[in-house]
C-alpha cells in the first residue's frame, strides 16, 4: 500500500531536475570533476598491482574447473568494486553532505519534488557516476587482454545492477547516519568486503566458517555475477546473484525514501 | 620608566600588494590604558592590530611594543600579550579547562600553574560550572569569554581584543562589558577594535576613529563629541518627503544638519528648541527623536557615513 | 642568545605535541581502524588469501616476504593519512595554529610538534602490528628490532611533505587526489606485495622516489636478515634526505600560512 503510494507519485521531470542539480555542481568547480575521474583509478592500481604484479608470482589459477591466468581472475572483481565504490561515494559522503549540511534536499523540498523522487534522482546520477568507471575499466580489460569484448560486453549490465544494490543501500545508510564519525565504520566494511568477497582469491580458500560470513554479503554476490559473465562462464548460479542484487535495489530504495521521509519532512 | 608607552608606532603602513590596509599611523598607549580602534569594516582596525599582537609585520614605519621590535622579538613579545581574535580559535574537541592548560603551555607555563591559572580564570569569566564539558555546545557569549579568559593565562602586559561583542546577542555583551570593566579596573592594559560607538563609549578611555587606513581623529569619547558634534542631536522623520527636499528649509536651524537617506539629523545644543524652530517653520515631521549625540555623529561628521551598516 | 632560542623552541614543540596528545586522548576511537586493524586485514587478505597460490619467493613464503612490506606501509599511510584533515582543518576550521601563532610557539615548532605526535602514533601502530606478525612466524632475523625505528623515519618522511601540502591547499577535494595518485600507487607499487623489478623499466625509478620503496628494502632486509638492494647508507640516506627536505617544506608552507 505505501509502496504503491510512493510509487505512483514520482514525476520523471522532477527525477530529472534531482540529476540536474547535480550536473549543474560538477560544473561548478575543476576539482570535483577531477576527484570525480580519479575514482576510476583506484580500481585499476588495484588490477595492475595484484592482477598483473603478484599476479606474475600466482600463474594460473583454478576456478570451477578450468584454469585462468590470476590477473584475469581478479579483473572482474575490481570491475564490481569500481561500480561499487562509484555508486556508494555518491550516495553516502555526498548524499549525507547534501542531506545533513548543505542543506540540498530541505531546499528541494520546499519544492513539489517528493523525497522518492530525490532518492530516484540521487541514485540515476550515481549511477552515471558509476557506469562512467565502470566503462571506462571495461574497456581497460579488452584492451589488456583479460576479458574478450563480448563477454565484457555482457558484464557491463551487471555492473550497472551492482551499482543500482550498492547505491540504494548506501542511500539506506546514509539516513542512519549520525555524523561523519560513522563513515570511518563504513569504510572499515567496504574495506573488509573489497579485501576478502571473492576478490583476490577463491572463496573456497578460507575457512569454512569465513566462507559461510562471505557467501551473505553483497559484493560477493556482485563479484561472482560480473566475473560469470566476464570470463565467459554463464550459469544459472548467476541469476541467484542477480536476484540478491535485485532484492538489494528494491529495500534499499524503498527503505530509504521512509528514512527521508521521517527525517526530512517533518 | 613608568611613562614609556607599551605601545608606540610612527607612520605605521601595512600593504597588501596594492592595496594599503593601514596608511601611516601614529600611536602610544599608556600603561593602563584601556585604548579603542572605533571605525567600519575594512577601516584598517584588524590589520593594526595584527601587527600589534606581533602576527604580521609592518610595511613600513616604526613600531614598538613593550620597548622591542616585533620583528626581532616577536617571539617574546608575544609571550607577554594576550590575544583575542575576531574569530573564535577555541580546540572545539578539548574541554572548557583543557582550552586553558593546553594553550597556557604554549607560553611555557608549568602545568601545575596552569590548571591554577585556569581555575581562577574559569571563576572570573563565569564558566567554572562548564569546566570539563566540551567547546562545541556553548553559546557564543561563553565561548568569547573563554577566548578571553585565554587571553589572560599568561597574566599578559596587554590584552588585544579584535571586535570582542560583534555577532553576540544584547544581554552576552553586556555582562563581556562587565567583566571586562571589572579587567580594567585592576589596572590591566587594554586595547579593543570596535564598529559599535555604545562599545567604545563604555570601555575606552582613549581612542582613535579609523577610516580608509588613517586615523581621523583621537581623543577620549566625551573630548571628541565635544570637538566634532553638538551636545544634543535632533532626528527628525517626514513621512513621504525625501529627506534632501526638506533640507532648504532647514537653513539656519541647529548648528548643522545632515540628510541620511532616512532621516535628518539637526546638531544642536538644545534640541528642544532646534525641534521648536522646525515646527514654527511650518514643518510637520512624522516622527521627532531628541538625544545626546554620540560618536557615531562624529564618525558621521568625520566621514560622511554611518558606521554600522 | 642562541641556546636561549633553542630551549624556548623545544619547550614550545613539546607544548603543541602536548596539545596533539591531549586531543589524540578523545579521539583514538577513530583511529583505531586506520592503525591496527587495516594493517591486519592487508596481511590476512593478501598474505594468506593470495599467498596460498604463490610459491616461495627469495627463499622464503609470502606472508614472511609481505610482512616487512606492509610494516613499512602501515607507517606511511598512517603519516599521511594524519597529516591531511586534520592539519587543514587545524588551519581552516579550528584555527588552532591562527591561535598559536598568537603565542612564542613558531610555525617550525607546530610542525615539529605534529610530527612528533604522529611519529609517536606510527610506533604503537607498528609495534602491535609486529606482535602480530611474531605469532604468524614471520619475523626471521634478530635485525627485526630495528624495525620501528625504520618505520619511524619513514613516517617523518611521508609526514612532512604531506604536512606542506595540507597546509598549502583550500579545499579537501585535493586530498582524493593525493590518496588516489600518491598514497595508493606508493603502497600498491614500491615492493610491498611484489618485487619493484617486475615494474616495467620506465616506471621503476618512480618506486625508487617513494620513501616508502626504501623503507620496504631496509624492512625486508631486517626481518629476512638479507641484504638490501641499495647500501643500507643509500637508502637511509635518502630518506634522511627526504625528510629534511619535508620538514624544510612545511616549516616554510606553515609560515606562509600563518603569515598576514
Amino acid at each position: 500500500m505505501m509502496t504503491t503510494m510512493i510509487v505512483t507519485r514520482v514525476s520523471p521531470a522532477r527525477v530529472g531536475a534531482v540529476i540536474g542539480r547535480n550536473l549543474g555542481a560538477l560544473r561548478s568547480g575543476p576539482s570535483y570533476w577531477v576527484v570525480l575521474v580519479s575514482g576510476f583509478f583506484e580500481p585499476l592500481f588495484y588490477l595492475l598491482s595484484i592482477g598483473v604484479g603478484v599476479g606474475a608470482l600466482v600463474g594460473e589459477l583454478r576456478v570451477g574447473g578450468r584454469s585462468l591466468p590470476y590477473a584475469t581472475f581478479v579483473a572482474p572483481a575490481m570491475l564490481a568494486v569500481a561500480a561499487m565504490s562509484g555508486a556508494l561515494a555518491e550516495t553516502t559522503y555526498n548524499f549525507f553532505g547534501k542531506m545533513k549540511y548543505q542543506k540540498t534536499f530541505d531546499a528541494i523540498l520546499a519544492t513539489p519534488v517528493r523525497p522518492f523522487e530525490i532518492a530516484l534522482g540521487e541514485l540515476s546520477w550515481a549511477m552515471i557516476r558509476g557506469s562512467l568507471y565502470t566503462g571506462m575499466f571495461v574497456i581497460v580489460m579488452v584492451v589488456l587482454g583479460l576479458a574478450s569484448p563480448l563477454w565484457a560486453l555482457a558484464a557491463f549490465p551487471a555492473t550497472m545492477l551492482v551499482g543500482l544494490a550498492f547505491g540504494s543501500i548506501g542511500m539506506a545508510i546514509s539516513t542512519l547516519m549520525r555524523g561523519w564519525q560513522d563513515f570511518d565504520l563504513m569504510a572499515t566494511g567496504q574495506f573488509a568486503l573489497f579485501l576478502f568477497s571473492g576478490t583476490f582469491a577463491p572463496v573456497g580458500d578460507y575457512p569454512a566458517a569465513m566462507q559461510v560470513i562471505i557467501q551473505v554479503t553483497p559484493l560477493y554476490h556482485a563479484v561472482e555475477l560480473v566475473r560469470g559473465l566476464a570470463i565467459g562462464d554463464p550459469s544459472w548460479g548467476l541469476l541467484a546473484h542477480a536476484a540478491y542484487l535485485l532484492a538489494m535495489v528494491l529495500g534499499g530504495l524503498l527503505f530509504a525514501a521512509r528514512r527521508l521521509e521521517r527525517v526530512l519532512c517533518v | 620608566m613608568s611613562e614609556q608607552p607599551l605601545i608606540y608606532a610612527r607612520g605605521l603602513v601595512k600593504r597588501f600588494g596594492e592595496f594599503t590596509a593601514v596608511d601611516g599611523i601614529d600611536l602610544e598607549v599608556a600603561p593602563g590604558e584601556a585604548f579603542g580602534f572605533l571605525g567600519p569594516n575594512g577601516a584598517g582596525k584588524s590589520s593594526t592590530m595584527r601587527m600589534i599582537s606581533c602576527v604580521s609585520l609592518p610595511t613600513a614605519g616604526e613600531l614598538r611594543i613593550l620597548g622591542m621590535d616585533p620583528s626581532r622579538d616577536g617571539t617574546t613579545i608575544r609571550g607577554r600579550l594576550g590575544v583575542c581574535p575576531q574569530l573564535d580559535n577555541l580546540d572545539p574537541d578539548l574541554s572548557v579547562r583543557e582550552n586553558l592548560t593546553t594553550y597556557a603551555r604554549y607560553f611555557g607555563i608549568p602545568r601545575a600553574v596552569a590548571r591554577r591559572r585556569a581555575e581562577e580564570l574559569l571563576d572570573f569569566v563565569q564558566l567554572a560550572d562548564r569546566a570539563g564539558s566540551k567547546v562545541e555546545p556553548l553559546s557564543g557569549g561563553m565561548k568569547r569569554r573563554l577566548t578571553i579568559a585565554r587571553a589572560m593565562v599568561n597574566d599578559p602586559d596587554i590584552v588585544l581584543l579584535d571586535e570582542p561583542t560583534t555577532g553576540l546577542d544584547p544581554q552576552a555583551r553586556h555582562l563581556l562589558w562587565e567583566r571586562l570593566f571589572q579587567l580594567k579596573r585592576r589596572g590591566t592594559t587594554l586595547v579593543l577594535t570596535t564598529h559599535y560607538m555604545d562599545e567604545a563609549e563604555q570601555l575606552c578611555d582613549r581612542l582613535v576613529v579609523m577610516d580608509g587606513g588613517r586615523i581621523v581623529a583621537q581623543g577620549s569619547p566625551r573630548s571628541l563629541i565635544e570637538t566634532y558634534s553638538t551636545p544634543e542631536v535632533v532626528e527628525l522623520r517626514f513621512g513621504d518627503e525625501r529627506p534632501a527636499d526638506v533640507l532648504g528649509k532647514l537653513d539656519g536651524v541647529g548648528e548643522r544638519v545632515d540628510p541620511l537617506p532616512d532621516r535628518l539629523l539637526v546638531y544642536a545644543a538644545d534640541g528642544d528648541a532646534a525641534t521648536a524652530e522646525v515646527h514654527r517653520r511650518g514643518l510637520t515631521p512624522s516622527s521627532v527623536l531628541v538625544r545626546r549625540s554620540t560618536l557615531e555623529d562624529v564618525f558621521l561628521h568625520l566621514t560622511g557615513r554611518t558606521l554600522v551598516d | 642568545m642562541a641556546p636561549l632560542t633553542t630551549q624556548v623552541t623545544a619547550r614550545s614543540t613539546l607544548a603543541v605535541l602536548e596539545r596533539n596528545l591531549t586531543l589524540y586522548r578523545r579521539l583514538w576511537r577513530a583511529s583505531v581502524f586506520s592503525s591496527f586493524v587495516l594493517p591486519v586485514l592487508f596481511l590476512v587478505g593478501i598474505g594468506l588469501g593470495v599467498g596460498s597460490h604463490v610459491g616461495a619467493i627469495a627463499g622464503v613464503d609470502y606472508v614472511s616476504w609481505i610482512v616487512p612490506g606492509v610494516l613499512a606501509s602501515t607507517a606511511f599511510q598512517l603519516a599521511v593519512g594524519e597529516s591531511t584533515y586534520f592539519v587543514l582543518s587545524d588551519f581552516r576550521w579550528v584555527r588552532a595554529y591562527h591561535a598559536m601563532r598568537a603565542t612564542p610557539v613558531q610555525p617550525a615548532d607546530m610542525v615539529c610538534g605534529w610530527l612528533l605526535y604522529v611519529l609517536f602514533r606510527a610506533e604503537i601502530a607498528v609495534v602491535v602490528f609486529l606482535a602480530v606478525t611474531a605469532l604468524f612466524g614471520a619475523l626471521r632475523s634478530p635485525w627485526a628490532l630495528v624495525t620501528p625505528l625504520v618505520c619511524g623515519l619513514v613516517t617523518l618522511a611521508a609526514a612532512a611533505p604531506t604536512m606542506a601540502f595540507s597546509a598549502s591547499i583550500d579545499h579537501d577535494s585535493y586530498f582524493a587526489l593525493l590518496f588516489r595518485f600518491v598514497l595508493i600507487p606508493s603502497t600498491l607499487f614500491t615492493g610491498v606485495f611484489f618485487p619493484v623489478e617486475q615494474l616495467p623499466v620506465v616506471v621503476r625509478p618512480l618506486a625508487y622516489l617513494s620513501p616508502l620503496w626504501h623503507g620496504v628494502e631496509l624492512e625486508r632486509a631486517a626481518t629476512l636478515g638479507t641484504t638490501p638492494p641499495w647500501p643500507v647508507a643509500a637508502h637511509l640516506g635518502y630518506l634522511l634526505v627526504f625528510t629534511g627536505a619535508g620538514v624544510a617544506w612545511a616549516v616554510h608552507a606553515f609560515r606562509k600560512r600563518l603569515q598576514d
